[in-house]
């Protein structure tokens, strides 16, 4: 069996005396689609900001491409390269896209002004702002400079994703991307999900949407009560199956989960 | 994205959207928060021009730059902090202690002077006038930043702490001109420039406009001080330290209120505890006419000068006209609740 690029076990998190997390197991392999549902309050979102650098565990343990980590901040989990596109999408709204794209990682000039009066590149990081958009094919490289407020929420988004998707990352995280978003722009976020993966991302997508989920999940982890209740695939298990194993309905014993990754033997 | 193309289209097509002028203006405004203030400059300076020629003549833009210089100094210290939407009500006390202190420890002589260790020289005294400035600021950076007190509350408490450490330390004494080395009063030095007449403080004014606006707008500390008044979970959770970001502004902002202090020695000549009481004020206000907001993330450090200048423009037109100081002052009221108006509708600017 392979091992996870990311994987985390008997994970605890508490805030004050509410449990967030409760000795939670996860895996994600190299290179799927994983897909975290469950209930408000499941903690799926206290699962992921472990693995994000947002929270640190108060118990269990975590690895990342087979190292062991703490992460004490979302910097140090970007450093394995774990990147994060939170539900609020951490952008600062009156910079403008290739700011925020490069935000806390800034380029500095080369030689003496980079070094000495510390200015940043910023021709460069406009530049390649623009091809990382491009790249994934989401604007036009004319409006880079344009403040992130005056984007639709799709492109905000695209933004968001895109800042994930730039600095050679191997797991990208998404909180409910598609919550905010029409019809439209929600099947664009899925097609940037379905192209994160053909270049050998490994992504872990939050979502409460359960058509989208069925549509881009290679894997679906469902979180129950602050621990994994089951691992499914679309093709194993229907979406009423998965409400129900949300709900405590249905309990999926070990052999019929599908806890290594699709493809290979179980 | 398979549909390249696709998506393409939609934003060209989004983008030939027919805007009417004012919305354009708005778009306009909104990109160069300055830009309003400007304008409102020149039509000050055009309209009292028209009524009373004597609002243009050399002498009097000259004295108009002078008389903005101590504000104008002290509103860089207020822009920074007021970009991280904080807000500093101590920034005339902790320039005046500032003031106070090098003055204090530049007099050589007799039995006024409070200090044992008084009688240093200037340059020392200077130096250590803005250490004691800067360490104040560095003071309200740490209560805001480790106990995670509201600035407000903050600087409205140390804002009466300094003034009473003024008074207890220096005993409410002026330090009068002739008391003082003259390196002291240095910064009031003034020297012709063409038809005008600049002071070095007003020269080290423009330099630090000019020093401040470069590092905001090139430097990774600039984006973060944007960034950070703009939307502090964001800033965090990029990994930015906003904690780091905010107490280091309140520490240059606490350099700068340093160096304002000097330059007030030299604007008014000698060190009084008195110098102006709404001093926090009106840095606050040059500020918010400059089109800097004050809910953070927006503006830029220039619009603070022209604020300041407008405001002394405002005072200096109408008292040429004969208006009289009440409706003068109740003139820079309006005039500030318009520029918040004004902030408030180019904020409302739509994609």
């Amino acid at each position: 069996m392979t091992e996870p690029i990311v994987k985390g076990r008997n994970l605890v998190k508490r805030f004050g005396s509410v449990t967030g997390l409760n000795h939670a197991d996860f895996d994600l392999y190299q290179g799927e689609v994983l897909a975290v549902i469950g209930d408000n309050g499941a903690g799926k979102s206290t699962l992921i900001k472990c693995f994000a650098g947002a929270h640190t565990p108060d118990e269990g343990e975590m690895w990342v491409q087979g190292e062991k980590v703490e992460f004490k901040s979302t910097h140090e989990a970007r450093e394995h390269g774990v990147e994060t596109v939170f539900q609020t999408l951490a952008v600062a709204p009156a910079l403008d896209i290739s700011a925020n794209l490069y935000l806390g990682r800034e380029l500095r000039k080369p030689g003496f002004f980079g070094k000495v009066f510390r200015q940043l590149d910023k021709k460069r990081m406009r530049k390649e702002s623009g091809e990382h958009l491009q790249d994934l094919g989401i604007m036009t490289v004319q409006n880079i400079s344009q403040a992130v407020e005056t984007l639709s929420g799709g492109q905000r988004q695209a933004v968001s994703v895109a800042r994930a998707a730039a600095f050679g990352s191997q797991v990208i995280i998404l909180d409910e991307p598609t919550a905010a978003l029409g019809v439209r722009e929600s099947a664009k976020v899925l097609s940037l999900i379905q192209d994160l993966k053909s270049r050998g991302l490994s992504v872990i997508l939050i979502s409460h949407n359960m058509p989208q989920v069925f549509e881009v999940a290679d894997r679906i982890h469902v979180q129950r009560l602050g621990h994994r209740a089951a691992v499914i695939t679309p093709q194993t298990h229907s979406m009423n199956d998965a409400v129900a194993i949300m709900t405590g309905a249905l309990q999926v014993p070990e052999n019929e989960q599908t806890l290594s990754p699709v493809g290979s033997a179980a | 994205m398979s549909d390249t193309a696709t998506s393409d289209y939609d934003l060209d097509e989004e983008f030939a959207v027919k805007r009417t002028p004012i919305q354009r203006l708005q778009m306009t405004l909104h990109r160069y928060p300055w830009l309003s203030s400007l304008i409102v400059l020149v039509v000050v300076v055009l309209v009292f021009g028209l009524v009373n020629e004597r609002f243009l003549l050399p002498s009097t833009i000259s004295l108009m730059i002078q008389q903005t210089v101590i504000v104008g100094t002290l509103a860089i210290a207020q822009t920074l902090i007021i970009l991280t939407a904080g807000i500093d009500l101590s920034i005339g006390a902790i320039m005046i202690f500032g003031q106070m202190l090098m003055a204090n420890f530049a007099v050589y002589t007799t039995a006024s002077n409070v200090l044992p260790i008084a009688g240093q020289n200037p340059w020392i005294s200077i130096f250590l006038g803005i250490c004691a400035a800067t360490a104040a600021g560095a003071a309200n950076g740490f209560l805001i930043v480790k106990f995670n007190l509201p600035p407000f509350i903050v600087t409205l408490g140390t804002w009466s702490v300094f003034m009473g450490m003024t008074l207890i330390l220096f005993k409410a004494r002026t330090i009068q001109g002739p008391e003082m080395p003259e390196q002291m009063k240095l910064m009031g030095e003034s020297f012709p420039v063409g038809p005008f007449n600049f002071s070095l403080g007003v020269v080290t004014m423009f330099l630090l406009y000019l020093l401040f606006a470069w590092i905001l707008k090139n430097t990774a500390w600039g984006t973060h001080v944007y960034a950070v008044g703009d939307d502090p979970v964001a800033a965090q959770l990029t990994g930015i330290s906003t904690k780091r970001v905010l107490f280091s502004v309140y520490l240059v902002a606490g350099v700068v209120m340093g160096i304002a202090a000097y330059i007030t020695i030299g604007r008014v000549g000698s060190a009084s505890p008195n110098v102006d009481p709404m001093l926090n004020l009106q840095t606050i206000t040059a500020v918010v006419i400059g089109g800097t907001s004050l809910f953070g993330g927006r503006g830029a450090v220039i619009g603070s000068l022209l604020g300041a200048l407008i405001v002394n423009a405002v005072e200096m037109g109408l008292s040429l006209a004969g208006v009289d100081q009440a409706y003068r002052t109740t003139a820079i009221g309006l005039l500030v609740i318009l520029a918040v108006g004004v902030d408030q509708w180019i904020r409302k600017v739509k994609a």
